[in-house]
C-alpha cells in the first residue's frame, strides 16, 4: 500500500518505481485505450470512471462490456469477470508467504491493487519470500512502489481515454502498446530454457483453447504449463541422477 | 455528452459487483489467517506461471484472428511484436521495446490497413 509511510519512505519505494517506469507508457497506452473503448460501448462517463477506479481490472473490464450493452443478467457478467480474473486467485496463492505477515486488510489492499504486470515484475524481483523481518519490509515497500506506478499510470491514462474518447478512434491501434509492453516482459522473464518452455506450452495451449468461453484458456494455460514444467524439470533430475 | 446522461442504477450495480469480483480474486488466498504453507513442491511449480500467464496473455493477442491462427503473414501485429521482441533482446529495454515496437506497427497497420 503506496500511501503508509513506512512504505513510502523506505528506498524500496523508489526503487520499484524506477524499475517500473519503463513499462508505465505501456500500461498507460492500454488504459487510454480501455477508456475510449468503455465510452465507446455506451458507458455514460460517470460509469466509466466508476469502472476505472473502482474494478481495476482491465481484462474482466473489457469482457464485461459488451455484456452490459446487451444487457444480459447481471450473474451472467459477473460469472464472466471471475472466470477472466481467475488467474489472480494463482497470483494470490503465489504471494500468500510473502505478504502473510501483514495483517489481514493490509494483504487484501495490496492483493486487490496487484494487476499482471505488478505481480510479474514483483515476483521477478523477489523470486523468493524471506522470514527476516527487515527483507520483508523491503519486500512491501517495493511492492508498494510497483502498485503505485502502475495503478496511477492506468488510472490517469483510462480517464484520459474516457473524456478524449471521440477523439482518438480505437481503429488507430493505439492499444497495440500495451500488447508491445507484455512483450517485453515476457522476454525479459524468459531467462532460462526452463521457462521459455513454460512460455512455449502455455502459448500453445491458450491458442489452442481460444474458443473456450469466458477466457478460460488463460488458467488452463498457465495450469498446463506449469503442470509439464515441474514434470520435465523432475524428470530431467531423475535422469541427471541416473547419470551421475 | 452530459455527465451522467444514461448512467443508470443497474449499470452501477453491476460495476460494484465487477469491484467485489476483483476484490475476491485478487486477495483470495489472503483472506484466512490460517497458519499453512503451501509445500515445497507447489511453491516451486508457481514459479512458471509469472510467464506462463504472460504467454497466455499475449501470444493469442498477436498470433490469432477471430479466434484463428493468422490466415497471411501480412499482418503489423506479429510484425510489430517480433520487431519489439528483436529491440528487446538487444537493449534490453522495454521503454524502447514499446516505441519501436510502435514504429513498425503503426505505419504497417494505418498506411498498408494490416
Amino acid at each position: 500500500m503506496f500511501f503508509k509511510a513506512e512504505n513510502y519512505r523506505h528506498p524500496a519505494f523508489m526503487e520499484a518505481v524506477r524499475d517500473l517506469a519503463p513499462q508505465a507508457p505501456g500500461v498507460a497506452a492500454w488504459g487510454l485505450m480501455t477508456g475510449v473503448a468503455m465510452v465507446n460501448s455506451g458507458l455514460s462517463v460517470v460509469e466509466a470512471i466508476a469502472m476505472t477506479l473502482f474494478v481495476y481490472a482491465g481484462s474482466s473490464q473489457l469482457a464485461a462490456l459488451p455484456l452490459i450493452v446487451a444487457g444480459a443478467p447481471a450473474w451472467v457478467i459477473l460469472a464472466t469477470g471471475f472466470c477472466v480474473n481467475l488467474r489472480f486467485m494463482v497470483f494470490s496463492l503465489h504471494l500468500r508467504k510473502y505478504l502473510m505477515h501483514l495483517p489481514r486488510l493490509e494483504r487484501m489492499l495490496h492483493g486487490y491493487l496487484t494487476a499482471d504486470m505488478s505481480y510479474v515484475m514483483f515476483t521477478k524481483r523477489f523470486p523468493n519470500p524471506s522470514d527476516d523481518p527487515a527483507e520483508q519490509l523491503t519486500q512491501a515497500a517495493s511492492l508498494a512502489g510497483n502498485t503505485f506506478i502502475v495503478w496511477g499510470s492506468w488510472i490517469v491514462a483510462s480517464l484520459f481515454g474516457i473524456f478524449l474518447a471521440n477523439a482518438i478512434p480505437t481503429s488507430w491501434g493505439l492499444g497495440f502498446a500495451g500488447t508491445l509492453c507484455l512483450v517485453g516482459i515476457l522476454c525479459s522473464l524468459a531467462s532460462t530454457r526452463m521457462r521459455i518452455f513454460a512460455a512455449g506450452v502455455a502459448a500453445v495451449t491458450a491458442m489452442a483453447a481460444y474458443n473456450l468461453p469466458l477466457k478460460f484458456n488463460i488458467i488452463m494455460a498457465i495450469g498446463v504449463a506449469v503442470v509439464l514444467s515441474m514434470s520435465l524439470e523432475r524428470f530431467l533430475k531423475m535422469r541427471e541422477g541416473q547419470g551421475a | 455528452m452530459s455527465f451522467f446522461e444514461g448512467t443508470d442504477f443497474w449499470t452501477l450495480a453491476v460495476i460494484a459487483g465487477l469491484t467485489g469480483v476483483t476484490i475476491v480474486t485478487r486477495s483470495f488466498f489472503f483472506f484466512s489467517s490460517e497458519e499453512w504453507a503451501l509445500p515445497d513442491w507447489a511453491q516451486r511449480g508457481l514459479q512458471y506461471a509469472p510467464i506462463a500467464a504472460m504467454a497466455a496473455v499475449v501470444l493469442p493477442e498477436i498470433l490469432l484472428q477471430q479466434g484463428q491462427f493468422l490466415q497471411t503473414w501480412m499482418d503489423a501485429r506479429w510484425m510489430g511484436a517480433a520487431v519489439g521482441a528483436a529491440v528487446y533482446f538487444w537493449r534490453r529495454d522495454v521503454l524502447l521495446t514499446i516505441v519501436v515496437g510502435m514504429l513498425a506497427y503503426l505505419p504497417l497497420h494505418l498506411l498498408l490497413g494490416w
